[in-house]
């Protein structure tokens, strides 16, 4: 199996300092992305205040069962990308590459639940506030409480689909043995990036579908 | 040792590779830097001609040349061009991008190719902009606040996103400015021997990666309400309007000090070097940049105190502001000592910093005044703020950009402009400057509230006197502009290190070879050792 | 010295209780500023030219690096400078809260912002458009609703402001200390015609004001462009005794009789009131009548009964919808015109006019 050389940038010096570069990037960039999701934190904090009786109205449409078992398939997915990160170190990149691959179908699947809820939604008419027609409308926080569900789920829905792609070209690179014990910063910072998304589902389950 | 500077075997960076494509695609961050510059000399003009038609059409209390629709689009447009097409790029994207590598001895910054990306998606995001204007403009002013932006009938929805894209663009330049400051600092270059110019992009960075992404957040909230219909902040379905107002100013505060950070940069380095002194105090300077990001972020209630926001609120925000006009005070008066006992050269850009002197001193003082709160409530929204925050961000950081660009024009592009030229287009602006504003401050006293395109009569002579201004200003900054671009063609060749700066930058030779240093230099001292001989400086910043 | 500073700062007049209070401090900020910035930039342009290097040589090198700032010296700076801003904070902290809390007992007048003009209910039914009532001398607090965007509203003359926020209520309050007028402006951009979104304070004497309550009407819908501005009550001088005439001006203002009848001997859609009482004039069915009290009376509850001849059967009746006090007001205004001449080489343009009933009338020019 032929090993491809580091390709070390020139304006670094040593790998050792390429790597730390864009280990620090990754979690710089990690930070910058907190603050996106703190803002809609936020605003979920300060609706909430204003309408806790509503709120409820509008979380009761979400389904337990379903965002549980999506929690608990992205907290796995997260395991097998740690497991990842921990073979294509050892050199094992075959190993790594398949569980990459077996995280990325543990994406998909929380996407097809989430997409199962979000078709249920619709026929039930558990809308954002615009797109209600006024006649059936329920209360004004009850509509905010959907509002955000929507806009939260769909933006960290995205991040799942960028976390899968990085996770795909992460594993592609390491079936094809471009990535092992000399390089394995691509799948590091994948995996981070797969955590950032976890931990921010891990904030969301709580506050759509446990505290109805 | 080359006396023509390190690396000055090799041809220069605009003369390494030729061909169009060899710009388009460079990964070389003095080639970017200068793609920037273009643009964000562009995008000026465009703010300036915007700008201009809007003091031209309040020359009289009615209609002078354009109608209320056209009015209100303009000075929506002028503000999102020039807030974020220029005031947040040009001084790091250009400068920054171009000297910060050379300061710290590096070859490149950490990531070319996501530098050179950070270009694209910035002329992608002004592509949308600009789109959106001729789609039907936007005429909600750069605040886009809600409800009026979510109803108003005009191309909001791509003007948010436009906004929203140019957020990305930035927040990948300070990404690769901070990874740049802290791994690729040339040998024996401590955090305390980093040039003061990369201590206040670096603040300027970190600003910019934690509030950026709430700007993008809300911006995107609003084109989903005005495009879609989601309706989060609509006051129908029980959303609060005023929530928007405040992760808007929670960005937006902050991005303040996103544009005038990097001018006490320009201006730290522009002091030292015509003075030919280590700064009065480099501690002072350096954390003083931190403080600012810092507290920065916990500042923006200051915008809301007739919002409705409750007094205590609004108590703890005036106070916190005030902390912030401290720590650019320290700056100040360190830089005013730095001047005593100096061997000063009366430069261009020593010129822009007496400027900047005067109307920084002013317009963040009357920020001071703008967070007392009892008086906020008599000036909120109205010409005293206009002509505030003008003194902070034309006279602040176009000024030091103006310095900037003199000051670095040599390392640049190895030419020297004509100093005379200089020095009078330098003394046009600031008049320009003093008459286009002064009299907004005392508008605003008078009562006038911004964004009124018809006026009662008896604030149409000091109007015009605004206007007046602004006119000079404008052609003044036009003779700057065609000074330099002479210099461009016909200036004296400039030696590698004209001004006998101490500054890593100027190591190397002027304009820097491709890769800027053959070997990473090793640095034993500190840019601003000017006890030390040229030579004995040279030496201790071994490049080869 | 207050009123020299104000003029150079180009302040307005302060019209309010808290107004020169404020603009004390106004001065102390703007003082200090203006000294700061100058003193600042003396001191470095002096430095500039003291050091200046002379003849190209750099004297400045090759010599000791300067003794840094003294540290007590920087630590005076910043005390200082604290000290100054923390005096400016207490100050305008504490004026912030007393322009913030109304006294007890202060008038409740209720304010409604709408794309583009502010409407005014007071306590006891009456309501205005664009022009505020109010009593000098007594706390007014004004409480703040918009119907459509955000507004703000604005009297520099007494140094208040705050916004109406759509789905909230916010208050302000003032006290006006004597009768006079004063400016309104909207001060959050609100949609295309945002700048002409003004308005009037009318400050009335109290007896004045309560005179105004008992005879302001509950609002009519007005036609044509009365409603955005009504420009006889607005111009009304308020330091004049408000006589029955001028209840009259107010009473025809806003029941809508200006848009057809004329004060000042102008041609209009309905016959001017100028010199028409105690005239006789033609009448459409035949015969003459002499304009009395009683005639205007009647024309008002049935104005078809007698119809002047030359002008068309338009007038809606206001039988039941005026009370007895304005009806009265009216004919007092009419008779006070009794010697008022049409205006030598008077005339008016044609154009389009809606009457108050509603209908589309075209109006010939009338040339002199």
């Amino acid at each position: 199996m032929p090993v491809r050389a580091v390709e070390l940038a020139e304006q670094f010096e040593t790998i050792e300092k390429q790597e730390h570069a864009a280990r620090l990037a990754m979690w710089v960039f990690l930070g910058s992305e907190t603050l996106l999701f703190a803002g809609l934190f936020a605003l979920y904090a300060a609706y909430r205040v204003m309408y806790p009786a509503d709120f409820h109205q509008a979380l009761a449409h979400n389904d337990t069962v379903l965002g549980t078992v999506n929690t608990v398939v992205l907290i796995t997915s997260s395991f097998t990308v740690a497991l990842a990160v921990h073979y294509v170190r050892e050199d094992k990149s075959r190993l790594a590459a398949l569980l990459l691959g077996l995280s990325v179908a543990f994406g998909m699947t929380f996407l097809v639940v989430k997409f199962v809820e979000y078709a249920d939604h619709i026929h039930h008419h558990a809308l954002p506030a615009g797109m209600y027609t006024m006649a059936n409308a329920p209360p004004a926080g009850a509509v905010m409480g959907q509002t955000l569900y929507w806009f939260m789920t769909a933006l960290h829905g995205l991040h799942v689909v960028a976390g899968m792609i990085m996770l795909g070209v992460a594993a592609i690179g390491c079936a094809r043995r471009r990535y092992g014990r000399h390089r394995f910063i691509i799948v590091e910072n994948s995996g981070l990036y797969w955590h950032l998304v976890d931990i921010v589902w891990i904030f969301l389950w709580p506050l759509f579908y446990l505290v109805k | 040792m080359d006396p023509r500077g390190v690396g000055a075997t090799h041809p220069d960076y605009m003369r390494a590779e030729s061909g169009v494509r060899s710009w388009l695609l460079t990964k070389d961050h003095k080639r970017i830097a200068l793609m920037f510059y273009g643009a964000v000399i562009t995008f000026l003009m465009l703010g300036g001609i915007f700008a201009l038609i809007l003091r031209t059409e309040l020359l009289t209390p009615e209609t002078t040349i354009i109608d209320p629709m056209t009015y209100n689009q303009m000075f929506t447009l002028h503000g999102v061009t020039m807030v974020w097409l220029f005031l947040i790029p040009s001084i790091p994207a250009v400068f920054g991008n171009f000297v910060l590598p050379l300061m710290l001895g590096a070859k490149d910054l950490a990531f070319p190719r996501i530098n050179l990306a950070s270009f694209y998606v910035y002329v992608a995001s002004a592509i949308i902009i600009l789109t959106a204007m001729v789609l039907g403009g936007a005429d909600t002013g750069w605040t886009f606040y809600v409800p009026y932006s979510s109803t108003s009938p005009t191309a909001v929805t791509w003007m948010g996103i436009g906004i929203f894209v140019n957020g990305v663009s930035s927040i990948m330049t300070a990404l690769n400015f901070v990874v740049t400051t802290h791994t690729l600092r040339a040998q024996g270059l401590r955090w305390h021997r980093l040039p003061l110019f990369v201590w206040a992009i670096y603040g300027t960075s970190i600003i910019i990666l934690f509030a950026t992404p709430v700007l993008g957040l809300s911006l995107l909230l609003v084109a989903a309400d005005h495009g879609l219909g989601l309706g989060i902040f609509d006051p129908r379905y029980g959303g609060d309007p005023v929530l928007f107002q405040h992760l808007f100013w929670f960005y937006s505060h902050p991005a303040v000090y996103i544009m005038i950070l990097p001018s006490f940069a320009v201006i730290s380095e522009v002091v030292c070097t015509f003075s030919q002194r280590p700064p009065a105090s480099y501690r002072a300077i350096a954390y003083s940049s931190l403080g600012i990001a810092f507290i920065g972020f916990f500042t923006w209630g200051h915008h809301m105190f007739v919002a409705g926001m409750s007094e205590w609120d609004a108590g703890v925000f005036g106070g916190l502001s005030m902390f912030v006009a401290i720590f650019s005070a320290i700056k100040v008066f360190t830089w005013v000592a730095t001047l005593r006992g100096g061997s000063i050269a009366f430069s261009t850009p020593m010129l822009y910093f007496l400027w900047f002197l005067f109307l920084f001193v002013f317009g963040g003082m009357t920020g001071v005044a703008v967070a007392t709160q009892s008086l906020d409530v008599h000036w909120h929204d109205g010409y005293f703020v206009v002509a505030h925050f003008h003194f902070i961000m034309v006279g602040g950081a176009l000024t030091a950009f103006l310095a900037a660009a003199h000051y670095w024009f040599p390392k640049m592009f190895g030419k020297l402009y004509d100093e005379r030229v200089g020095l009078l287009t330098s003394v046009a602006v600031f008049i320009g400057f003093v008459f286009t504003f002064l009299p907004q401050f005392l508008l605003g006293n008078a009562g006038m509230p911004r964004r009124y395109y018809s006026y009662p009569p008896h604030f149409q002579w000091l109007n015009v006197l605004s206007t007046g201004g602004a006119w000079l200003l404008g052609a003044g900054l036009i003779l700057a502009l065609i000074n330099l671009v002479v210099a461009l063609k016909w200036g004296r060749r400039a030696g590698p290190n004209p001004w006998g700066s101490r500054s890593f930058e100027w190591i190397t030779s002027s304009p820097p070879s491709k890769h800027n240093f053959d070997v990473t230099p090793i640095i034993e001292r500190t840019p601003y050792d000017y006890h030390l001989s040229e030579e004995d400086a040279r030496a201790r910043s071994r490049a080869s | 010295m207050n009123e020299l500073l104000r003029r150079i700062l180009f302040l307005p007049p302060q019209a309010s209780t808290v107004a020169a209070e404020i603009d004390g401090l106004h001065y102390f900020v703007i003082i200090v500023t203006m000294l700061g910035a100058v003193a600042v930039t003396l001191v470095g342009g002096y430095f500039l030219i003291r050091y200046r290097r002379r003849f190209g040589r750099i004297v400045g090198t090759h010599r000791k690096p300067p003794s840094p700032i003294p540290f007590w010296t920087e630590v005076m700076v910043v005390v200082g400078l604290f000290g100054i801003f923390i005096t400016w904070w207490v100050i305008g902290f504490r004026q912030y809260m007393r322009l913030r809390v109304a006294p007890e007992g202060a008038l409740e007048i209720y304010v409604t912002g709408k794309q583009w003009m502010w409407k005014f209910a007071y306590p006891e039914g009456a309501n205005s458009i664009s022009t505020l009532y109010v009593p000098a001398g007594r706390p007014v607090k004004l409480i703040l609703a918009s119907r459509d965007v955000i507004h703000s509203f604005f009297v520099p003359d007494f140094r208040v402001k705050q916004d109406a926020v759509p789905g909230r209520l916010t208050t302000m309050w003032f006290e006006a200390k004597e009768p006079g007028r004063h400016d309104i402006y909207c001060t959050e951009y609100c949609g295309v015609s945002h700048s002409t979104m003004r308005g009037e304070v009318v400050v009335l004497s109290p007896a004045d004001y309560e005179r105004w309550l008992r005879g302001a009407a509950p609002e009519q819908q007005l036609a044509g462009q009365v409603a955005e501005r009504p420009a006889i009550v607005g111009r009304y001088s308020p330091a004049e005794p408000i006589s029955m005439v001028r209840q009259g001006e107010i009473a025809a203002s806003q029941l809508g009789c200006l848009r057809c009848h004329s004060l000042d001997g102008s041609q209009h859609l309905g016959p001017t009131w100028a010199g028409m009482y105690g005239s006789t004039v033609p009448l459409a069915q035949g015969g003459t009548v002499f304009v009395d009290e009683a005639y205007i009376t009647e024309s008002i509850m049935d104005p078809m009964a007698k119809l002047h001849a030359g002008f068309q059967p338009i007038m809606p009746s206001y039988f039941g919808s005026m009370r007895p006090a304005e009806s009265a007001a009216i004919v007092e205004l009419i008779k006070s015109l009794r010697d008022v001449r049409p205006p030598p080489g008077g005339g008016l343009p044609g154009g389009i006019v809606i009457t108050p009933n509603g209908t589309i009338e075209q109006v010939p020019e009338v040339k002199p």
